[in-house]
């Protein structure tokens, strides 16, 4: 750029100037830390803000007397992920070493007590440990389902043929519906008695069709429901990488006489591969995250508890506050250890190939 | 079109040569999956035309006509509005009197809520998306995968300092709160998807435009944002999707003034202890698909092409 050589110099660190981000992000930090420490939490909420605030103004200023219009235009962005994302980790973080209840006043600092007793303790009793088991279940089953339907789906509609629009938008449906009609109207459909697959077998002469009542019953209903539900979405992001592959690509292959198979992993393949790999990634997360379905189909009977739900229950039901949150922290860290692995192994692939 | 490529050729299963655009016959085929993966919508929508009564009935009243005497009567209900009716008014006693259950307001803040955050990403993010696309920062990639990781983390981890936050701050039952918090729930992804829009555009026209004395300003609002259209309808449709279905945060963050239709849907199913009112609750969820159906099928064809994320590199 050549603006860079107009714009002003950067301001000595000491100098208290409008755009001198580097004294507002020192002092903001000490002011919020203080504000905590000292003043009742409502007051020390609003002081944080009005710092988080100035920060983002002297960015502003500073990035517009330097002609900086990247980080102008990205600023109104990262202020609003930083109070309602960043903000709020960092707090269950520290909360994280504290004992506290929401439902009670007094708060106390235990230090590392709260892991501690999870990484002692609780986790080594079992239910918690088959809450582990069964979410880590849930996302390989449900993601698998919802990875084959998907792909299956996006073949489907790849082709262009008549009504295909309308066709679409019904199999699109499915994501449109809120979680909670779905786990209701499922656990209508998995009704013994009046429910439609147990009525549609006893037509055909079979038994009272009984799906809830034992643990491979329950899990199945529940990841039927899932991946119903979130296959659209995975067909979506494949279906966008089979129509983007040009033609002429397969026009160059038939006239070198490339075999059906060498053709799809060498042309087709690696414009998938990428929507397929995102879509694998954006359905584990969400796997991991999945308590909603569970709530409304078993409320975590049957032995289908999830980690997920087990810190809802912790969190919200019992006001273990604290508790919850170093539980959150080990599941983030988790979490966190998964995604890079699986970033890393595949961007080694897409470099080796 | 007739030189498009079937998909059996895009799979490399038949030549690439000669073949048009697929026949009635393919239609027949997926239309016959795509109504078996619409039927469990469909029994949502018809058990909203049913009495409670026809919702529970064995054998399993099925249809609302009988097909010209293809299906037997037993199989068959009569129609009824009464359930939509109930949405808005019902007598929660026996025999009372009708009262209002606030669900027009709840449909009201489910559409307020939703698009004004969906809008207020859609605006903040694109700003973000074209800061990154066109001026990189030092370790762009870095702030760019930081920004995506906020959407990453597990809803569970954040919720209990953004509950305590909302108590303490009094934004808890306000509607800043909760359209400031989809905001951010819908940021990480807008950005994402509007940045890989604008990498695909070539720069050799804003190039040009700046040598001809546009301003930046004059080059983003006339040459760039006119060409990712169909990019930020795509992006709309997404958020509207993911933000009008959201539960655990409404539940919890919401009041009873600014209350969704999610959250009031799940206390009309718990509700009253006679059991779920099969089709109220049926009659509720046909009402709140219509709009999001809606949109999703005008901007259905930017939706598609909206989903490449930029992997589609010429």
């Amino acid at each position: 750029m050549t603006s860079v050589a107009l714009s002003p110099p950067a301001p000595d660190f000491k100098t208290i100037a409008p755009d001198n981000w580097k004294l507002a992000i020192v002092v903001g930090l000490v002011v919020s830390v203080l504000a905590t420490l000292i003043l009742p939490a409502n007051a020390a909420f609003w002081v944080v803000g009005a710092m988080a605030a100035m920060v983002a103004a002297s960015f502003v200023v500073n990035a517009y007397r330097r002609h900086y219009y990247g980080g102008l235009l990205v600023s109104p962005a990262i202020a609003v992920l930083f109070v309602m994302n960043i903000f709020p980790l960092v707090w269950s973080l520290g909360l994280s070493f504290f004992a506290y209840q929401s439902n009670q006043q007094n708060i106390r600092f235990v230090g590392l007590r709260n892991y501690q007793q999870l990484l002692t303790n609780d986790l080594k009793a079992p239910e918690l440990w088959a809450n582990l088991t069964n979410t880590a279940m849930f996302v390989v089953l449900t993601v698998a389902a919802q990875m084959i339907v998907g792909f299956l789906l996006a073949v489907l509609f790849a082709k262009q043929f008549p009504l295909r629009k309308y066709l679409l938008i019904l199999v699109l449906t499915p994501m449109m519906l809120s979680v909670v009609a779905v786990g209701v109207f499922f656990s209508y459909y998995y009704d013994p008695t009046f429910g439609l697959i147990s009525q549609v077998i006893k037509a055909w002469g079979g038994e009272q069709f009984i799906l809830m009542s034992n643990k491979t019953g329950a899990v199945a209903g529940i990841v039927f429901a899932d991946a119903w539900m979130w296959s659209p979405f995975v067909m979506l992001l494949v279906l966008a990488g089979l129509v983007s592959v040009p033609k002429y690509l397969y026009e160059a292959a038939a006239i070198d006489r490339v075999s059906g198979w060498r053709r799809f992993w060498t042309i087709t393949f690696p414009y998938i591969r990428g929507l397929l790999m995102l879509a694998l990634l954006f359905r584990t997360i969400e796997a991991f995250k999945m308590a909603d379905l569970v709530i409304l189909l078993t409320k975590g009977g049957n032995d289908t508890m999830t980690i997920s739900y087990h810190v809802i229950r912790i969190a919200n039901e019992q006001n273990k506050t604290s508790e919850g949150a170093a539980l959150s922290y080990l599941l983030l860290f988790v979490v966190i250890v998964l995604t890079n692995l699986y970033l890393y192994i595949a961007n080694r692939r897409s470099q080796g190939a | 079109m007739a030189n498009t490529i079937s998909i059996w050729e895009r799979l490399g299963f038949r030549k690439a040569s000669g073949v048009g655009e697929a026949g009635w016959g393919h239609t027949l085929f997926a239309a016959i999956i795509s109504l078996i993966y619409f039927l469990p919508v469909l029994i949502i929508i018809l058990t909203s035309f049913k009495l409670q009564t026809e919702a529970l009935a064995v054998p399993p009243k099925l249809l609302p006509t009988t097909l010209f005497g293809l299906i037997p009567e037993q199989y068959v209900f009569s129609p009824t509005l009464e359930n939509f009716t109930s949405v808005f008014s019902r007598a929660y006693v026996a025999g009372g009197a009708a009262e209002s259950t606030g669900f027009d307001r709840f449909f009201f803040n489910s559409i307020f809520i939703a698009s004004t955050s969906v809008l207020l990403a859609l605006v903040i993010g694109t700003l973000a998306a074209y800061g990154f696309s066109r001026y990189p920062l030092k370790g762009n990639d870095t702030y760019l995968f930081i920004i995506l990781t906020t959407r990453m983390l597990p809803a569970i981890v954040v919720i209990i300092p953004v509950i305590l936050m909302f108590r303490i701050s009094g934004l808890a039952g306000s509607y800043l709160g909760i359209i400031f918090l989809y905001t951010a729930f819908n940021l990480p992804f807008t950005i994402w998807m509007m940045k890989s829009f604008f990498d695909e555009l070539s720069p050799d026209v804003e190039d040009a435009a700046r040598l001809d004395g546009s301003s930046d300003a004059k080059v983003f609002f006339k040459i760039c944002l006119p060409q990712v259209l169909a990019g930020l309808a795509a992006t709309f449709v997404f958020g509207l999707i993911l933000t009008w279905n959201e539960f655990l945060f409404a539940l919890l963050l919401t009041g009873v003034d600014t209350r969704t239709v999610p959250v009031a849907m799940n206390q009309a199913v718990a509700g009253g202890g006679i059991g779920v009112l099969w089709g109220l609750l049926a009659a509720i969820e046909t009402l709140f698909l219509i709009p999001v159906f809606l949109v999703t099928f005008f901007l259905q064809n930017h939706l598609l092409r909206g989903v490449t994320f930029g992997t589609v590199k010429r």
